[in-house]
């Protein structure tokens, strides 16, 4: 092997470290996409500014010299309940009118948020202080940090909490009851209200957990959640809407992809590369590479 | 008197552009969250001809050439993109049209030709009011005539239920991608006219939020009327100057008035001020 | 002198993963015939007319109009051939008016091409009015005129069951398939629809098939029956001939019993 094969190969290394860590917060994002699109088909558009009202009172939080761990539980929190908020006052009076109804307001409410939280929060991007000294072990020719480490793992933890949950505990099973079939489990007593406000809160709490962690890599603004929403949509379409799973595959290629990309073509290309990859899955397999085909009855 | 007259011209193209979406959506039933790329490819596109490629004929003559580039271009983007997506339903198809969208502006961002993120300059004034509204008074008679005629009348089955349009004999890819091209198109022509009044283009101008300007002016109007389009065109056109004349920071809330109107009108009143009707002066035609 | 069929099926198999919906139908109908298509629900009826008009391709075999193959047909391009139908759950053009409904089915019958609607021309002009002529007309039949302007989705339940047949024969067919309709209709209406297909048949010289579970409707209407079970035809024949044939009544009963005549 040429020398500059061996640096190539290093630096394919580097991308994927990077892409995978890039890609489990991209994960757990998605997550809270295909939790709600598994439950009640939708699309939730504003999912990403959950994240953002999340992330943003984590740092109010950590303003007020609280420590880290209560910003990360109030960012948690603040986008759950927000999430519930939404669900109830908007997206449950339009679940009877259809799909594309249904999107449309998703998207409106999107808007909302991008656009008042700029007024609200200022336009200007905020920083959040490190909670603990970033360490870069060295491997080679590659770096991975601590951090990266941590973003990792506390990713993995997560799908199996969720794996766990849903498997194993009663309102998991209810939550996979209702996304089989909401009427079947409506007559069976489940309350599937309840189910679907749970679904929401526990999925923008960990898109929230999410934004907190990406404090570390990016900067917090208010139009953090419409790129980082978007891409992880993305994910979450690629690895299978509505199967969880595919949530963390579909965010690790969406990382990977991304990273590689960026550094061995352009990285101003960077942003269309998921958008790229969307066509692609929505043309060769539409319900994503975990998903399943359901077919209409005539 | 160049701000009023500033403002006739975007409403003129605004109504146009809000039509070549009602096709799509409001006939066709096929929900398509892109529009302004096309809109943006048919500027581009017209702007590069007439900046690089320009005939050396009478302005007329070449502002007719620009509108027909703009046209193709537009329209082959609308083929690009409707060729493999338009089999897909619903919230599959609309996702699938916002990344088509962002992808032409990421596109036209990357490239140089036409000044990336910098702009596109010095385009040449071969547009004025006169052919802004001729082109949008050409569209509207072709929306309505349209409607009426047996073509229309297959689009609009689409909408109402495609299997049953089926079955009874519409070939439903053929007028479906039809509705997507000439949507497209007409969009482009819009574009052209856009970047040969406004003389100046940025990629900033055809982005997402811009898609959906559009589509809160289709859905507050009515999908499928074309009364609907040219009301909720001059509407959606003229409240943000409202808001500018209220002063202070009225304009900053702009999008977020925008967002709780769509929202509200797809709680309240999805079919928008005219449904699916035209305003017509006989009484209560009351079906 | 032997008939050509008008609609052939032959060795017609129709698999769905590892269901097999139908399984090696073979069949018949000739112009002017008609015919009942009945068996225990589950059968494969609907399927059936599924494959017939295009929806589904069948796994293997062949469907064939006046001896054209219909293989990998869109349904568009088979109801221009001449076959129309109506749907188990209506599906009827919801928010568009009675009149307008018959008149999309006029589409592939319709001359004037695209730029003579935009332009309006005479030739436009005189094919719409006559277009309304015969929608009117059809209308009537089906006693709808008087609504010809309500929209589709405010008439009663009977008849938007009628809508969907008179649209169905606004596509001007050989053939047209009825998908259980007289569901949900009372005795009248249900005496009504069977005068009224007669009707349809002598008047329009076509072949009609129906799919139904009114047992009454059925003896009384159709001329020749096949009996699905379990995606197999397992009996064909006159009605008479049908009512004691015991595979029928196993199939829809499932024990042997003594037929009173």
């Amino acid at each position: 092997m040429s020398e500059d094969t061996i640096y190539f190969l290093w630096d394919c290394l580097q991308y994927l470290i990077n892409g995978i860590s890039q890609g489990s917060l991209y994960a757990l994002v998605a997550l809270g996409y295909t939790m709600v699109y598994g439950i009640i088909r939708l699309v939730n558009f504003a999912h990403g500014e959950f994240l953002m009202i999340g992330a943003m009172c984590g740092y109010y939080v950590l303003k007020a010299n609280l420590p880290m761990p209560i910003a990360i539980l109030a960012a948690m929190l603040s986008a759950g309940t927000i999430a519930v908020i939404v669900e109830r006052l908007v997206y449950r009076p339009i679940r009877k009118s259809g799909r594309v109804p249904a999107l449309i307001t998703a998207i409106g409410t999107s808007l909302f948020f991008e656009y008042s939280g700029q007024l609200v929060f200022g336009a200007d991007p905020k920083t959040i202080p490190p909670f603990i000294a970033e360490k870069i072990y060295n491997f080679g020719d590659v770096n991975v940090s601590n951090i990266q480490l941590a973003i990792f793992a506390i990713t993995i933890f997560v799908l199996l909490f969720l794996w766990w949950l849903t498997h194993f505990t009663k309102i998991g099973k209810a939550m996979r009851a209702t996304s089989f079939n909401l009427q079947a489990a409506e007559l069976m007593g489940i309350n599937t209200n309840k189910i679907i406000s749970f679904t929401f809160f526990l999925g923008a709490s960990i898109a929230g957990l999410g934004g907190m962690l990406m404090g570390y890599t990016m900067s917090i603004e208010p139009l953090m959640g419409l790129n980082l929403g978007i891409k992880a949509f993305v994910a979450a379409v690629v690895g299978g809407i509505g199967v969880i799973p595919g949530a963390a595959l579909g965010g690790f290629i969406i990382g990977i992809a991304e990273n590689m990309v960026a550094g061995l073509y352009k990285s101003s290309y960077r942003d269309g590369v998921s958008f790229f990859i969307l066509i692609l899955i929505l043309l060769l397999k539409p319900s994503g590479i975990l998903g399943k085909n359901v077919k209409e009855k005539v | 008197m160049d701000y009023y007259l500033q403002i006739l011209l975007i409403v003129g193209i605004f109504i146009t552009l809000t039509l070549s979406l009602n096709l799509i959506n409001g006939y066709c039933g096929q929900f398509s969250l892109g529009h302004a790329g096309f809109w943006g490819a048919g500027a581009y596109a017209s702007a590069i001809y007439s900046s690089f490629y320009a005939l050396p004929v009478s302005t007329p003559i070449n502002m007719a050439i620009a509108c027909l580039v703009g046209f193709l271009a537009a329209a082959l983007c609308g083929i690009i993109i409707g060729v493999p997506c338009l089999r897909l339903k619903g919230d599959y198809l609309a996702i699938a049209t916002l990344g088509f969208g962002e992808i032409v502006r990421i596109i036209i961002m990357n490239t140089e030709l036409v000044g990336g993120p910098r702009g596109f300059i010095n385009i040449p004034h071969w547009a004025n009011i006169y052919w802004i509204y001729a082109v949008a008074l050409v569209v509207i008679v072709f929306m309505i005539n349209l409607k009426r005629s047996t073509y229309g009348r297959a689009i609009i089955s689409i909408r109402e239920d495609e299997i049953a349009a089926e079955n009874m004999g519409v070939n439903l890819f053929r007028y479906k991608l039809f509705s997507f091209i000439v949507g497209a198109g007409i969009a482009g022509v819009a574009g052209a006219l856009f970047a040969h009044t406004q003389q100046f283009l940025h990629p900033s101008n055809f982005n997402f939020m811009w898609s959906v300007i559009i589509l809160v002016m289709v859905i507050l109007g009515g999908q499928g009327s074309v009364t609907g389009s040219v009301i909720g065109a001059i509407v959606l056109t003229i409240f943000p100057e409202v808001l500018r004349f209220i002063g202070g920071h009225a304009s900053d809330w702009r999008m977020p008035i925008y967002s709780v109107l769509l929202i509200v009108l797809m709680l309240a009143r999805p079919q928008g001020i005219f449904g699916a009707h035209e305003f017509s002066l006989s009484k209560g035609r009351k079906s | 002198m032997k008939l050509i069929p008008l609609l052939d099926l032959e060795h017609v198999t129709m698999k769905f993963g590892g269901l097999t919906a139908v399984n090696d139908v073979s069949l018949k109908v000739y112009p002017r015939d008609l015919v009942a298509i009945i068996g225990p629900n589950g059968a494969g009826k609907t399927t059936l007319f599924n494959t017939i008009t295009g929806i589904y391709t069948p796994t293997s075999g062949s469907v064939s109009l006046d001896q054209k193959n219909l293989k990998n047909s869109k349904s568009s391009a088979i109801t221009e051939l001449g076959i129309a139908r109506t749907f188990q759950n209506i599906r009827l053009f919801k928010n568009l008016s009675v009149i307008d409904n018959i008149k999309l089915a006029k589409h592939t019958r319709i001359q004037y091409g695209f730029w003579s609607g935009i332009f309006r021309t005479k030739r436009f002009h005189q094919e719409e009015n006559k277009i309304e002529e015969e929608c009117l007309k059809l209308l009537a039949l089906f006693k709808l005129d008087d609504k010809k302007d309500y929209l589709a989705k405010n008439l009663a339940y009977g008849q938007q069951r009628k809508l969907e047949m008179a649209r169905a024969l606004a596509t001007e067919p050989k053939l047209l398939l009825l998908d259980e309709p007289a569901a949900g209709m009372n005795p009248t209406e249900t005496r009504e629809l069977t005068e009224l297909i007669h009707l349809i048949r002598d008047q329009f010289n076509i072949a009609v098939i129906l799919i139904e579970h009114d047992m009454k409707l059925v003896m009384g209407l159709a001329e020749k029956i096949f009996v699905l079970d379990y995606g197999n035809l397992i009996a064909e024949g006159s009605p008479a001939e049908i009512q004691n044939n015991k595979r029928v009544i196993e199939a829809y009963l499932g024990v042997e019993i003594e037929v009173n005549s």
